[in-house]
């Protein structure tokens, strides 16, 4: 056994007013060192996969080790190994900083000196050593997520998970939250990273396993799978549906899948996104046709769904989360509604 | 997999199975926990305020303004009143505990506490002993206003604190109930709403406030038997004497029975509770 993390034919359903199999049958292996991304939509099976590997639920079939540790036979063993993070590994409201990190050190059983010092190190490490003696009620959402993976670092696990940690940030937040993993995965930890966002796992993770509806439906690198899907999406919003069938005629000869129209727009995904952009204007041109916006931009999480399983990311949002109380879904749900409304950054040509 | 991959780089006691370094750890967990909840309270001014400044309320409207109305055959009506806020007090505070837990619940954090290499059951032991610990606070300051007010006990310290420790025995009992519905409420304004109406029958259709004889005849069965009553009998006894209480009843009768409705509220509602806990995820 070699795999950090390996997981074989893990299954788990919720039962309640209706079924739902949140993990059916997910396989994948994390090699140490690395990091390794489950990215999927809401919904698809991530958080109870962590909560699986996090010994905090029990598995209905397969099985899970971690660092060759099954999480059931071995759960002690294995929260002694790990650590976890993320958008409901919560941090206490009502404590300062300095005194969750405390907390959690002994609840670790580390001795009472290396807590103090612990505490002090990563409070400054995550860069709240001026709040630290502050009650979280009055940190931002971004110093709470970092104090949430600081707490996650006390006992210094092999082993790191974490649960969706940027979801809900501001940009700038996100970014900050990026480069303290970087450096940490920079530090040898085993890392399993569950994100919707394939900016985040392709920035972070060198392997990825996409998932959905409880099933891996791929896996491979970030880059490989950019490569099969072509590394820009072109984006063309028309003034009618007459030309939006014409236009995607054109832009079918560009990348490596054919156009997909939806309504008035047509996307396309390229290889070389101004080379296409080019060749797509003057065709568009010749033809005679004037789109309203002309977008190049990178592929979203949404842009593998359709090309890997026909479907959007929408639309699942039903069977989402089975295993979260009401209002973590809602609360979830805002914050997916929140991001939609933020303007997606794109390479504007018009 | 090789064995230095593995070893923690903190040092930490080592994984172990052992009874006594179980028992150790549930011992330091519980003090952890215990701390982090008391600490909860001293921050949120609002919930210090809920447990201390109703009770006062009480004393207030039973002493000054209903007071007068109401008849018993105790010497003093402030004397009869105080053994029955004191127990009304912790009843009412140990709501406190299935809010604190369905809130933990919510907010996530007995997620984080499942997933680290903690004792189980320090998370129900933790909570029950921080509230217990608020308990002796609010009975300090509760039995200050009684003074304040003209609560005269004659029967000695020690059968005061005898009184005092029969309550919160009591209350510690009603927490590991209070847990129950904690840890059955989606969140923790549900809790509340679902507490109250448990516990205000208790406290009212009882012995606290007035002589269960000026009930209809139906209730008094109930009125003098259920164990918020017998709890506050016991304890008029103790702090005024049986014979100024005038329960019809010797003191240890009614000691014997509170502490007896306390040991068996105990082993009914612990393992539950435990139960409760490990199936809830």
């Amino acid at each position: 056994m070699n795999s950090a993390i390996e997981v074989i034919d893990l299954s788990k359903t919720f039962k309640g007013k209706r079924e739902v199999r949140a993990l059916d049958g997910v396989s994948f292996a994390v090699e140490p060192g690395t990091v390794f991304g489950l990215l999927g939509p809401n919904g698809s099976g991530k958080t109870t996969a962590v909560r699986v590997l996090t010994t905090i639920l029990r598995p209905d079939g397969g099985s899970a080790h971690v660092l060759g540790n099954d999480v059931v036979k071995k759960a002690a063993l294995v929260r002694t190994l790990i650590g976890l993070a993320g958008q409901y590994a919560a941090v206490d409201e009502n404590l300062t900083g300095r005194e969750n990190l405390q907390m959690v050190g002994n609840l670790n059983h580390l001795p009472g000196s290396v807590v103090t010092t612990r505490a002090v190190e990563l409070l400054d490490q995550f860069n709240l050593t001026d709040a630290g003696d502050r009650p979280l009620k009055t940190y931002s959402g971004g110093m709470r997520r970092r104090l949430d993976l600081a707490a996650a670092l006390v006992a210094r696990p092999t082993v790191l998970f974490l649960d969706e940690p940027t979801t809900g940030l501001d940009p700038q937040s996100r970014n900050d939250l990026w480069e303290v993993i970087e450096i940490l995965v920079g530090g040898g930890t085993t890392v399993l990273l569950t994100t919707q966002y394939l900016e985040e796992a392709d920035r972070l993770a060198s392997s990825l396993a996409v998932i959905d509806h409880g099933r891996v439906i791929a896996e491979g690198t970030p880059q490989s799978m950019k490569a099969d899907l072509g590394a820009t999406v072109l984006e063309v919003g028309l003034p009618s549906i007459d030309d939006a069938r014409r236009t995607s005629a054109v832009l079918d000869t560009l990348g490596p899948h054919e156009a997909i129209v939806n309504g008035t727009f047509v996307e396309v995904t390229v290889d070389d996104g101004p080379q296409a952009a080019m060749v797509a204007l003057r065709s568009l041109d010749a033809e005679g046709i004037s789109p309203q916006t002309f977008n190049l931009r990178e592929p979203s999480l949404d842009d593998v769904f359709l090309s890997l399983t026909g479907h959007r990311t929408e639309g699942d949002a039903d069977d989402e989360d089975a295993d979260l109380t009401p209002r973590q879904r809602r609360k979830k749900k805002r914050q997916a509604e929140m991001e939609q409304a933020l303007p997606v950054a794109t390479g504007g040509l018009s | 997999m090789t064995t230095t991959a593995v070893a923690p780089t903190v040092e930490r006691p080592p994984h172990s199975t052992g009874v006594l370094t179980n028992l150790r750890w549930l011992l330091s967990d519980t003090l952890t926990l215990t701390k982090r909840n008391i600490l909860a309270v001293t921050r949120i001014p609002e919930a210090l305020f809920f447990s201390t400044v109703q009770p006062i309320m009480f004393v207030l409207l039973f002493r000054y303004v209903f007071g007068g109305a109401i008849h018993t055959s105790a010497a003093n009506y402030v004397d009869y009143l105080m053994p029955g806020i004191f127990v009304q007090t912790v009843a009412f505070g140990s709501v406190s505990t299935s809010i604190g837990l369905a809130d933990d619940l919510q907010k996530g954090i007995i997620e984080r506490f499942r997933a680290l290499p903690m004792s189980r059951g320090a998370v129900l032991l933790g909570r029950t002993t921080a509230d217990l610990l608020r308990n002796i606070f609010v009975i300090i300051v509760m039995t200050v206003v009684g003074l304040l007010v003209g609560f005269r006990p004659t029967t000695g310290v020690l059968y005061y604190l005898a009184g005092i420790g029969v309550i919160l025995f009591f209350a510690y009992a009603l927490s590991w109930f209070f847990a129950i519905v904690g840890l059955s409420a989606p969140n923790s304004e549900t809790a509340q709403v679902m507490s109250f109406p448990l516990i205000f029958p208790l406290t009212f259709v009882s012995a606290a406030f007035v002589p269960v004889s000026s009930m209809p005849s139906w209730m008094q069965g109930f009125a003098t038997y259920q164990p918020v009553s017998v709890v506050v009998s016991a304890c008029r006894c103790l702090m005024i004497g049986a014979k100024a209480a005038n329960t019809g009843h010797s003191t240890s009768y009614w000691v014997i029975q509170a502490l007896l409705w306390t040991v068996g509220l105990l082993i009914l509602f612990i393992p539950i509770a435990i139960q409760r806990y490990r199936t809830r995820t």
